[in-house]
C-alpha cells in the first residue's frame, strides 16, 4: 500500500522534474506529464476501491520522519480514509482532464513545458495536501498549492495586470496563512502533538474543551474556539472567502485551464477540505462554527451579486466560484461536512467543466473574453453549447444534475440549523436560498448572452469561429458526464450511508436516512421546493432580460445607478485594501526605509559598523605588523593576561 | 617509571606502524625515481592513506584500550577521528596533485612530509599521556614548516614557514613548559593518573596547576589558531602554497581538537571550571576578531584564515561546556568544519591554473557565468560555514549553540549568535559576487576531471549530510558513550 501511495504522489512530481527542469521537447514534457498524473489517476481509483469498496479501513502510517525536536516528530506520512480518497480521485481526475485539455490550449505559447511543470507540480502539493496525516504536511501542501498558484497566475509574467494579480493573491493568501500558521502552533501548544490521529482523540476525549486564554485583556477565549478560528483563517485566504475574497476574480489572469483546475475545482476548495479533516475540533466549538456559518452566507449571497455585472468571461464563471465556495462553508458551519464535500466534488466537475468550456469559447474568439462581443456561438461550437448547458444546469441546481442534490442539501442543512438556533443560521438559510435565483440568473445571463441572441463579434473573428479540437472537446465531455451523473450516483451514501464514518465526526447527524426515499422521489420533491422554484424564476429573468428584450438592463442599471456602481466597484473592497492596507503598508515601510532604512541602519549601524570595522581592521592591521618579534610579543601579552587574570585572581 | 610490551600493543598500533612503514618505503622508492614516474609516489601515498583508514575501521575498538604502559589509547572517537583525518588528507592530495604539477613542486616531498604529518596527528590523536601528546604534535609541526617551506623560491612562502615555526617553536616551549609544571605537582605523565591525582581534594597545590594550566592552554590556543595567539594564521595560510594551505586548514584541526580533548577533558576534567572561563575568553575574541576582520580582506586565503579564527572560537563552545553531550557537538563541528574547509581551498585550487592563483576575492566575480556548476558547489560552501540551513554547517553551529544553552551559558550563546551574524556577511558576499557580478576573467575552468568530480562531491556531502544531520551526530555522541 505503501509503494502505490508513493507511486501516487510522486508520479506528478517526477513528471514536475523532467518538464521542469530538463531541456525536454514539447511532446515528451506534455507525455511525461500526462502519464505521470493518470497514473496517478489509476492508482487513485485503486485505492478507493481498496479502502472504500472493499471496507479495508483506514490507513494510517508514517513514511518517514524528517526531523525531531524534543518531542515534535515531524514526519511525512499518509492517512487515507473515505475523505482522503475521495479528494483523490477528484483531485487526480480533474487535473488530468487539464492536462489533456492544456496540449489544445496552450499550443501555441512559448512557455510550454513551463505549464505542464507547474500543473503537474501543482498535482503533487494537492496530493501531499490531502493525503496528509499531521499538520505540518497539511501546512506543506497548503504552502506549495499557494506557491504553484502563485507561479501560475504570473505565468505570462510579461503582462503587468498577471503580474499584479499574482502578487495580490499572494499577500492576500499570506493574511490567511498567518491565521493558519498560528492555528497549527496552538494546537501544538495545547494538544502536544501535530498528529491528526493524536489530536482528534484527544478532542474528542475533551481535552483543552474548557481551557480559556486571554488574549485581548479583559477578554476569555475558550482556547479550541481561537485554534479553530486561527485554522479557518488560512482557510478563508486558501478558499476566498469574504473578506479574504479580493484575489480569486484577478487571479484570471493565469491561463484558462489553471483556473480550471486550481481556482475552481481543487485548490480553493482546500480550506473546505481542512475545515471538513478537522471536524472533531470544529464540532467542539459552536462558536467557531457560527462564524463559518456567517462568512459562508455573505460570501454566498454577495459574491454572486457581483457576477451579475461582469462581462469578462472568465471573471462571471469566478464570482460563481466565490458564491459556491460560500455555499461550501455554509454547510460546514452548518456541521454538515459531508454535504460541504459532497458539494465539492460536484462543483469540482462542473465548474472544472465551465471554466474549460470558457476557455473553449476564448480560444474560438482568438483570446477576446469580453461576453458583449459574442452571442449565436451555438451554431458554430456545438460541443461547447451542450456541454456549457450541462454545466450550468448543473450549477443552477436543475433537478437531477450533480449540483441539484448537492446544493439542495446545503439549503437543507442550513434550514436544520436555522431550526437548532445555531447563531446566524436564519441569515443564512435565506442567504443561500436568495443565492439560488442570483445564480440561475448570473449563469445564463452569461450563457445567453455567450450562445444565444445576436452575433455581436466582428466579422474577421466570424469567420474564423468553429469547434475546436478534440484535445479541448474530448475532456468537456468527460467532465459533463460526472456532471451530470455524479450527484446522484454518490447522495445515498455520501450523505445517507456511512460513507464518512470515521473520516467525518458530527456531533449530531443533519440528515436522518429514514427521510430518504430515492434519488427519484428526491427530483420530484425538488420540483415543489423554493430552490427550484428560485431557480427556474432566476433562469426566466436571464431568458426575458438577455434574449426578449436585451434594452432592459441598461435602463435598470440606469434607473439603480448607485447599486449597480456599487456591484462594479465589488463594494469598495479592493479599493479599500489598496489604498488603506497596500497602500498604507507602503508608506509605512516608506517611512521605515526613509527613517529605520537609510538613517538608522544605513547611516547609523551599517556604515557606523563599516566605519568601525574599518577603525578596528586599521588598528588589527597595525598589530599584525608582518613583524616576527610582534607576533611574539602578543603572544607572551596573550599569556601575562592569562596569568594575570586566571591565576593571581 | 618502567615500560612494559605486550604483543597485543602491536595489534593495537597497526594502523600507526603501518603508516610510519609505508611513509619511510615512500621516501625510498620516491628517491630513486625519475620524475616522469613521480605518481607513483602519489599513488603508493594514496593508497597508504586508503590501507590505513581500511586499518583503522578493521581495528574499530569498542571501548578505550591503552597500550605501550598506557602510552597510548584507542577509543571509539579516536578511531573516528583518525578515519577522518585519513579521508580528508587524501581527499587533499587528490586536490593538491594538478597545482603541484602545474607549479613545478609535483615531487615526493609533498607527499612524504604529508604522510608524517598525518602520523603525527594519528599520535595526538591517540595519545595518552603528556611525552606522546608533545611527540605526536611535533611531528605534525615539523612536517608542517617544512612544507610551508617548500616552495624555496616563493618569498612569501619562506617567510611564512619562518614565522610559523619560530612561533611554534615559542609555543611548544610554553607547552612544554605548562607540562613540566603539571608533572612537577602531580608526578606522573599518565592522562588517567593526572585525572585520579586531581580528582583527590586539593589544597596547596591549586596555584601551581592553574599555572601550569595556562601555559598548556597557550600551547594549544595556538596549535588551534584561538586569538591571540592566532598571528601566524593569516601569513602563513596566505603565503604558503596553496596546496599546503589546504593540508594545514583541514586533518590537522582534527588533530588540534583531538589534543584539546585528551588533555582538558581526559586529563584535567577536575580543572574545568578554571579552565572553562579561559576557554569563554579565547572563543569570544576568537569569533569577535575573526569575523570582523575577515569582513575587511581582499584575499581569499586570508580571509578563510580569518574564518578559520572564528571557527575555533566556535569549536571550542562545545568543549568549554565539560560536558559529554559538549565534547560531541565540538567533535561534530570539527569534523563539519574540515570538510567545508577542505571544499573551499579546494574551489581555489579549482579556479587557478598554471601560471595564476585565483586567491583573490575578486577573482570568484561572476563565476556563474563561467560555470554554474561550480558556483553552486561554492555557494553551497559558503552557505554552510555561514551556517545557513539545511547544509551541515547550521546543524554543525546549532548543536554547540544547544549545548551551550543545556549549560545555561545563554549569554554566551546571543553572543555566538551575533558573531555568526555579522560573520555570514562576507560569505554572503562571496555567493553575491557569483551570481551578481560580471566576470573579469572569462577563461573556461582547466581543472582535471578527478579534482572536478572530487569537488563536487565535497560540496554535495554537505548539502546532503545536512539533510539528514542525524547520521553524523549520532556517530559522534556513540563515539563519546552517549545516544
Amino acid at each position: 500500500m505503501q509503494n502505490i501511495l508513493l507511486t501516487i504522489v510522486l508520479a506528478p512530481l517526477f513528471g514536475a522534474i523532467i518538464a521542469g527542469l530538463f531541456p525536454v521537447s514539447r511532446r515528451v514534457a506534455h507525455t511525461v506529464t500526462i502519464g505521470g498524473v493518470g497514473l496517478s489517476f489509476f492508482l487513485s481509483l485503486y485505492v478507493f476501491k481498496y479502502i472504500v469498496l472493499n471496507g479495508h479501513g483506514p490507513y494510517n502510517e508514517t513514511v518517514y520522519t524528517w526531523l525531531t525536536s524534543g518531542n515534535i516528530n515531524i514526519q511525512v506520512g499518509f492517512l487515507i480514509d473515505s475523505l482522503t480518497a475521495l479528494m483523490m480521485v477528484v483531485v487526480t481526475f480533474v487535473s488530468w482532464m487539464v492536462h489533456i485539455y492544456t496540449v489544445g490550449y496552450m499550443r501555441d505559447d512559448p512557455g510550454y513545458q513551463r505549464f505542464f511543470s507547474y500543473i503537474s507540480l501543482f498535482t503533487f502539493s494537492m496530493l501531499m495536501l490531502v493525503m496528509s496525516n499531521n499538520f505540518m504536511q497539511l501546512f506543506f501542501g497548503w504552502e506549495a498549492v499557494g506557491l504553484v498558484s502563485y507561479l501560475l497566475i504570473g505565468f505570462w509574467y510579461t503582462k503587468e495586470s498577471a503580474i499584479f494579480a499574482n502578487l495580490k493573491a499572494f499577500l492576500v493568501n499570506r493574511v490567511g496563512d498567518f491565521g493558519f500558521v498560528l492555528g497549527i502552533a496552538g494546537v501544538l501548544m495545547y494538544f502536544g502533538s501535530l498528529d491528526y490521529d493524536h489530536v482528534f482523540k484527544l478532542a474528542g476525549e475533551g481535552h483543552a474543551k474548557d481551557v480559556l486564554v486571554q488574549i485581548i485583556p479583559g477578554y476569555q477565549w475558550s482556547v479550541l474556539t481561537l485554534i479553530c478560528l486561527l485554522l479557518f483563517m488560512g482557510a478563508m485566504g486558501k478558499s476566498a472567502q469574504f473578506p479574504l475574497h479580493v484575489w480569486l476574480p484577478d487571479s484570471m489572469e493565469g491561463p484558462t485551464p489553471i483556473s480550471a483546475l486550481i481556482h475552481a475545482a481543487t485548490m480553493v476548495t482546500a480550506g473546505i477540505f481542512m475545515v471538513a479533516r478537522m471536524s472533531p475540533l470544529y464540532e467542539m466549538s459552536e462558536t467557531a462554527l457560527s462564524v463559518i456559518l456567517v462568512i459562508g452566507a455573505i460570501t454566498a449571497l454577495f459574491m454572486g451579486l457581483l457576477g451579475l455585472v461582469q462581462n469578462d468571461i472568465k471573471r462571471v464563471v469566478a464570482y460563481s466560484t466565490l458564491s459556491q465556495l460560500g455555499y461550501m462553508t455554509v454547510a460546514l458551519g452548518a456541521s454538515a461536512y459531508a454535504t460541504g464535500i459532497f458539494h465539492l466534488m460536484t462543483h469540482a466537475f462542473f465548474k472544472a467543466l465551465l471554466f474549460l468550456a470558457a476557455g473553449s469559447v476564448i480560444i474560438a474568439m482568438h483570446h477576446d473574453q469580453d461576453i458583449r462581443n459574442m452571442g449565436g456561438l451555438k451554431k458554430y461550437m456545438p460541443i461547447t453549447y451542450w456541454t456549457s448547458l450541462i454545466g450550468s444546469l448543473a450549477l443552477i441546481g436543475f433537478p437531477g444534475f450533480a449540483g441539484f442534490f448537492s446544493k439542495d442539501a446545503i439549503i437543507e442543512a442550513a434550514h436544520h440549523a436555522y431550526e437548532l438556533q445555531r447563531p446566524g443560521a436564519c441569515f443564512a438559510y435565506y442567504a443561500v436560498l436568495s443565492g439560488v435565483f442570483i445564480t440561475a440568473l448570473y449563469s445564463f445571463r452569461m450563457f445567453f448572452l455567450v450562445f444565444h441572441g445576436k452575433e455581436r463579434m466582428d466579422e474577421h473573428t466570424r469567420e474564423h469561429l468553429h469547434e475546436t479540437p478534440a484535445v479541448v472537446t474530448l475532456p468537456l465531455i468527460m467532465l459533463a458526464i460526472p456532471s451530470v451523473l455524479a450527484g446522484m450516483l454518490t447522495i445515498q451514501p455520501l450523505l445517507f450511508g456511512h460513507f464518512f464514518d470515521g473520516a467525518i465526526f458530527a456531533a449530531h447527524a443533519v440528515f436522518d436516512p429514514e427521510e430518504y426515499h430515492g434519488v427519484l422521489s428526491m427530483m420530484v420533491h425538488g420540483l415543489t421546493q423554493l430552490p427550484f422554484w428560485f431557480a427556474m424564476a432566476g433562469l426566466g429573468t436571464a431568458y426575458y432580460l438577455y434574449l426578449v428584450n436585451p434594452a432592459i438592463p441598461k435602463v435598470i442599471a440606469q434607473y439603480l445607478k448607485i447599486p449597480h456602481q456599487i456591484l462594479l466597484n465589488k463594494y469598495g473592497f479592493d479599493d479599500f485594501y489598496q489604498a488603506i492596507f497596500a497602500g498604507g503598508t507602503r508608506d509605512i515601510g516608506k517611512n521605515f526605509w526613509k527613517t529605520g532604512d537609510v538613517k538608522l541602519i544605513d547611516g547609523m549601524l551599517v556604515n557606523g559598523t563599516a566605519a568601525m570595522v574599518a577603525f578596528f581592521s586599521s588598528v588589527v592591521r597595525h598589530l599584525q605588523t608582518g613583524y616576527l618579534y610582534h607576533y611574539a610579543f602578543a603572544m607572551i601579552l596573550g599569556l601575562a593576561v592569562l596569568l594575570g587574570v586566571f591565576v593571581l585572581n | 617509571m618502567t615500560f612494559t610490551f605486550t604483543p597485543t600493543d602491536l595489534t593495537i598500533l597497526l594502523p600507526e606502524i603501518t603508516l610510519l612503514t609505508m611513509a619511510c618505503l615512500t621516501l625510498a622508492i620516491d628517491a630513486y625515481l625519475p620524475q616522469n614516474m613521480r605518481n607513483l609516489t602519489y599513488q603508493l601515498a594514496q593508497g597508504t592513506l586508503i590501507g590505513t583508514a581500511l586499518l583503522v575501521f578493521a581495528t574499530y575498538p569498542q571501548q578505550p584500550t591503552v597500550a605501550m604502559s598506557n602510552m597510548f589509547v584507542s577509543d571509539p572517537m579516536g578511531a573516528v577521528l583518525k578515519i577522518f583525518a585519513l579521508l580528508i588528507v587524501a581527499v587533499a592530495f587528490l586536490y593538491s596533485k594538478g597545482y603541484l604539477q602545474d607549479r613545478r613542486m609535483f615531487k615526493g616531498e609533498y607527499f612524504v612530509l604529508g604522510l608524517f604529518a598525518t602520523l603525527g596527528m594519528m599520535i595526538m590523536i591517540s595519545a595518552h599521556s603528556l611525552l606522546t601528546i608533545y611527540l605526536g604534535l611535533e611531528l605534525l609541526s615539523l612536517s608542517l614548516y617544512t612544507m610551508v617551506a617548500m616552495h624555496r623560491d616563493s618569498q612569501s612562502a619562506t617567510e611564512a614557514a619562518m614565522k610559523y615555526f619560530v612561533l611554534g617553536a615559542i609555543a611548544s616551549g610554553m607547552l612544554l613548559y605548562g607540562m613540566s609544571i603539571l608533572y612537577g605537582v602531580t608526578n606522573t605523565l599518565d592522562l588517567t593518573t593526572l585525572a585520579q591525582y586531581l580528582n583527590q581534594p586539593q589544597s596547596d597545590n591549586h596555584t601551581f596547576l592553574l599555572f601550569g594550566l595556562v601555559f598548556v592552554i597557550v600551547g594549544l590556543a595556538f596549535k588551534l589558531g584561538a586569538v591571540p595567539f592566532h598571528m601566524w594564521v593569516p601569513d602563513v595560510y596566505q603565503g604558503a602554497p596553496t596546496a599546503v594551505t589546504l593540508f594545514i586548514s583541514s586533518a590537522p584541526k582534527l588533530a588540534a581538537f583531538a589534543l584539546l580533548m585528551r588533555l582538558l577533558a581526559d586529563g584535567l576534567q577536575a580543572l574545568h571550571s578554571d579552565w572553562q572561563s579561559i576557554l569563554i575568553l579565547l572563543s569570544i575574541l576568537s569569533m569577535a576578531l575573526g569575523n570582523l576582520v575577515a569582513i575587511a580582506q581582499t584575499n581569499l586565503k586570508r580571509m578563510l584564515a580569518y574564518s578559520t579564527i572564528a571557527h575555533v572560537g566556535y569549536l571550542m563552545l562545545g568543549v568549554l561546556t565539560a560536558t559529554k553531550g559538549g565534547y560531541a557537538a565540538s567533535m561534530f563541528y570539527v569534523l563539519v568544519y574540515s570538510l567545508m574547509s577542505l571544499g573551499a581551498f579546494g574551489m581555489i585550487i579549482l579556479l587557478s591554473r598554471a601560471g595564476f592563483e585565483a586567491e583573490n576575492i575578486s577573482d570568484f566575480k561572476g563565476l556563474n557565468d563561467r560555470s554554474p556548476w561550480y558556483a553552486f558547489i561554492m555557494s553551497i560552501l559558503m552557505l554552510s560555514m555561514a551556517g545557513v540551513p539545511p547544509m551541515l554547517g547550521f546543524w554543525a553551529k546549532l548543536s554547540v549553540l544547544n549545548q551551550l544553552v543545556e549549560a545555561g551559558l545563554v549569554w554566551l550563546a546571543v553572543v555566538a549568535v551575533l558573531f555568526a551574524i555579522i560573520g555570514a556577511f562576507y560569505y554572503l558576499r562571496m555567493v553575491w559576487m557569483m551570481y551578481f557580478e560580471k566576470a573579469q576573467d572569462t577563461s573556461p575552468l582547466q581543472a582535471n576531471m578527478d579534482l572536478r568530480v572530487a569537488i563536487s562531491a565535497n560540496g554535495l556531502v554537505i548539502l546532503l549530510l545536512g539533510m539528514a544531520p542525524n547520521m553524523l551526530m549520532t556517530l559522534c555522541l556513540g563515539t563519546l558513550g552517549i545516544g
